[in-house]
């Protein structure tokens, strides 16, 4: 009964479990709930994986209608991938909130952090999980309803004005996705996503399909931050509560790239998408300009944090070159990098968020010296910060590395001296800290600091340490990508 | 509003009748326009409105703010919940067919739960908002 | 004459682009913050006509099923409506609280003085 019902039980336990929180008024009975629920997600995500692994794709049926009819749960090795990685970097992050939570929101108001964070995760795997298109914009609204409400329970006033800015932002980006939906479904009658590729067939060059790929294209780089689109991005990432930023920068835009992945191959087909319409061109050019324009302004950031959110933008840069490239070498990728920069981001907003434990600052001179009072800390953030660069040996490299070789495929060589340039920025802008970090003499907010407590040590090494080992052994990461990658493009046809 | 007695008598005539038609639009939601939703926001309105007749103070000690609070997830978690004996029962997740022996009344006897579930998120959803911005700036 | 009746024959289409393009209007124009949350109201009704309107078919009756119809208008529009205005809802509502405490902390909701007064910090 229980293996049967997996699909369902990844979207109702985080539901269920948002409920019990908030009736708890202590945050610790609520932290005990959300860490129970945590921890069974990646259980439940490996059974769906193991089962698609085995026998291919699970179809469950919402309520019992039929699909194409009613609401399908639909799982196949794309998101059976991301489903795992969502429901892991949540188990690994929970143990880290409690302290931190404590630090940073007040007694009153910790309950409703672990009911929103409980949200947020179902509102995510929801997306994941759905192959509904209308119910893919009902969970995303949840999520992003619950991230607002994350965001805006930051100390720091600007974190308001964050929350407000991500809150219209966001808000557009769904109801343009709800338009090209609507479109959509005028023109098939139907919401179901893999009822819609097959109807779709014969009417990819009719006006309203173009421009509800329009809609849902502008829709989702939105809610991925894709680089024009961006600006409310920074702003949340800084202002929100240490383990908000973590999560949110670890999961939130690697799910909306997904959703785009599944859009692009699997109902409009790459055929049309990439012939029909120039969006390899646009990606290709916007991915560009968030690899180096991002990059540059991460530089001349005091706040960590923000640079780190900068760092983001550009790092989804890479993510959507990899489907401007659009060979399965390109797409593997750019999803090892969804893989990747998750756990890289969620290392370093973790560091920075135990930094912010001790010293209750996250300005770059605060940080001056730090290396030698918190060693083990700094030491996760140097080498999380290495792979952002994409040094040997991490996973960053892993990724770029693919996405040379794709771009090599295209025959755009060019494309390969363009990500090393761009990887010399970041050279510069953790470098930067890094320096500040390990070289200079101890600054007047870090004289009383020393290591975070083992229940937020040991998550961040966690992540750093898979950032390191994924990067020699890349069998299960670049294996999943390289089939998530083949099985798309072959969805296409 | 001390002397204000036609408000207050009408307001005490015209309460319960709100309360009774929030209902009626609850459970004949099955056969015509109504629902939960509609209900929920009829009796979170007698509330509130009582509270602006008779000031906030006696509104919160007929309805406590803490109970608006409780009423939000729990009508969630009734929602969710029903879904879930669907599955223990060995269907999946929102069947409401096993909850009675005839399918079409499982059917009808979960719609009615669920619905139940959102009279009590809407109506303290409503009445939490309420106390939340009227208790501001005092 | 053929352009004419293309023209007035989508009117609804009419309407909802009408509202569409003057809701993102307000949104991007206006710096007090409620009538941002207004125009980001008005973008958001103009997609539930967008499914409204093609829900209808004519002659159709209320989706109830009788032997004396055999039309019928489709209901499914007006589920979805229904989500997503309740999920508009939810989010004005959130929108209206932050602005509230925004103007707690900052004593204005007018973007251009907030940003004004954080600069000195």
């Amino acid at each position: 009964m229980i293996a049967a019902n997996l699909p369902a039980l990844q979207v109702v336990l985080p539901l269920l479990g948002a409920v019990l929180c908030a009736f708890f008024r202590r945050g610790v009975w609520a932290w005990g709930v959300a860490l129970l629920v945590s921890l069974t997600m990646p259980l439940i995500a490996a059974g769906l994986l193991v089962q698609v692994l085995e026998s291919g794709t699970i179809s469950y049926a919402l309520g019992g209608w039929k699909p194409p009819y009613g609401i399908e749960y639909r799982i196949d090795v794309a998101n059976a991938f991301l489903l795992l990685l969502v429901s892991l970097i949540g188990a690994v992050m929970m143990p880290y909130a409690r302290r931190s939570v404590e630090k940073e929101i007040a007694p009153e108001r910790q309950a409703w952090f672990y009911t929103l964070y409980l949200l947020n995760l179902c509102g995510l795997l929801g997306i994941a999980i759905t192959g509904d298109a209308f119910n893919v914009f009902v969970f995303m609204e949840i999520s992003s309803l619950a991230s607002y409400g994350l965001i805006a329970l930051g100390r720091d006033r600007r974190a308001l004005l964050a929350a407000y800015q991500y809150l219209i932002m966001g808000t557009i980006g769904a109801t343009f996705y709800v338009i090209g939906v609507g479109l959509l479904y005028s023109m098939t009658g139907t919401l179901n996503m893999a009822d819609m590729a097959s109807r779709l067939a014969g009417i990819e060059n009719s006006r309203a399909v173009l421009t509800a790929l329009a809609f849902l294209t502008v829709g989702i780089s939105l809610k991925l931050a894709l680089f024009p689109l961006h600006v409310w991005l920074p702003n949340a990432y800084a202002y929100a509560p240490s383990m908000a930023t973590a999560f949110i920068a670890a999961t939130a835009t690697k799910v909306a790239v997904y959703l785009l992945l599944r859009y692009f191959f699997t109902v409009f087909g790459a055929a049309t998408v990439y012939t029909r319409l120039p969006v390899a061109e646009i990606f290709l050019l916007l991915s560009l300009a968030a690899m180096f324009g991002a990059s540059i302004v991460a530089l001349f950031q005091d706040n960590v944090k923000r640079m780190l959110a900068y760092s983001s933008v550009a790092q989804i840069g890479y993510i959507t070159l990899g489907i401007a490239i659009a060979n399965k070498t390109g797409l593997t990728g750019g999803i090892v990098h969804l893989f990747n920069h998750a756990l890289m981001k969620g290392a370093l907003f973790m560091a920075i968020g135990a930094v912010f434990y001790r010293i209750g600052s996250v300005r770059i001179d605060d940080l001056a010296g730090l290396g030698k009072r918190m060693p083990i800390t700094m030491g996760a953030f140097t080498l999380a910060g290495l792979s952002i660069i994409g040094a040997p040996g991490t996973v960053g490299f892993v990724s770029k590395w693919y996405l040379g070789l794709g771009a090599m495929e295209n025959g755009w060589w060019w494309l390969v001296f363009l990500l090393v340039a761009s990887s010399l920025i970041s050279v510069v802008y953790i470098g930067r800290v890094v320096e500040v970090i390990w070289f200079r003499p101890l600054s007047n907010a870090a004289k009383g600091a020393k290591e975070p407590p083992l229940s937020m040590l040991i998550p961040t090494l966690l992540l750093c340490a898979a950032t390191i080992y994924f990067g020699f052994d890349t069998t299960i990461t670049a294996g999943i990508a390289g089939r998530a990658a083949e099985w798309l493009l072959a969805g296409s046809g | 509003m001390r002397l204000d007695v036609i408000f207050r008598v009408g307001a005490k005539i015209l309460l319960p009748i709100m309360l009774l038609f929030a209902l009626y639009v609850q459970f004949h939601g099955d056969f015509g326009p109504g629902g939960g939703f509609q209900a929920g926001v009829m009796s979170a309105a007698m509330v509130i409105f009582y509270a602006i007749i008779f000031g906030l103070e006696t509104a919160q000690k007929v309805f406590p703010p803490r109970l608006a609070e409780i009423m939000v997830p729990a009508g969630v978690g009734i929602f969710a919940g029903v879904g879930v004996i669907g599955m223990l029962l060995g269907e999946n997740y929102l069947n409401y067919s096993p909850l009675a022996d005839d399918p079409a009344h499982g059917q009808e006897y979960g719609i009615l739960l669920v619905e139940f579930g959102v009279l009590v998120t809407v109506s303290g959803t409503m009445v939490a908002i309420f106390y939340c911005f009227m208790g501001r700036g005092r | 004459m053929d352009l004419l009746y293309q023209i007035v024959a989508h009117y609804n289409h009419w309407i909802t682009i009408f509202l569409m393009v003057s809701g993102l209007y307000i949104v991007v124009s206006r710096g007090n913050m409620v009538k941002k949350l207004v125009g980001l109201g008005l973008f958001q009704t103009s997609v539930y006509l967008l499914y409204l309107t093609p829900g209808k078919i004519l002659g159709g009756t209320p989706p109830v099923l009788s032997p004396d119809f055999s039309v019928y208008s489709n209901p499914l529009p007006h589920v979805l409506i229904l989500t997503a205005i309740v999920v508009g809802v939810a989010t004005l509502a959130l929108g209206l609280a932050l602005v509230v405490r925004i103007n707690e902390e900052f004593g204005t909701i007018e973007e251009d003085e907030i940003f004004a007064g954080d600069e000195d910090e």
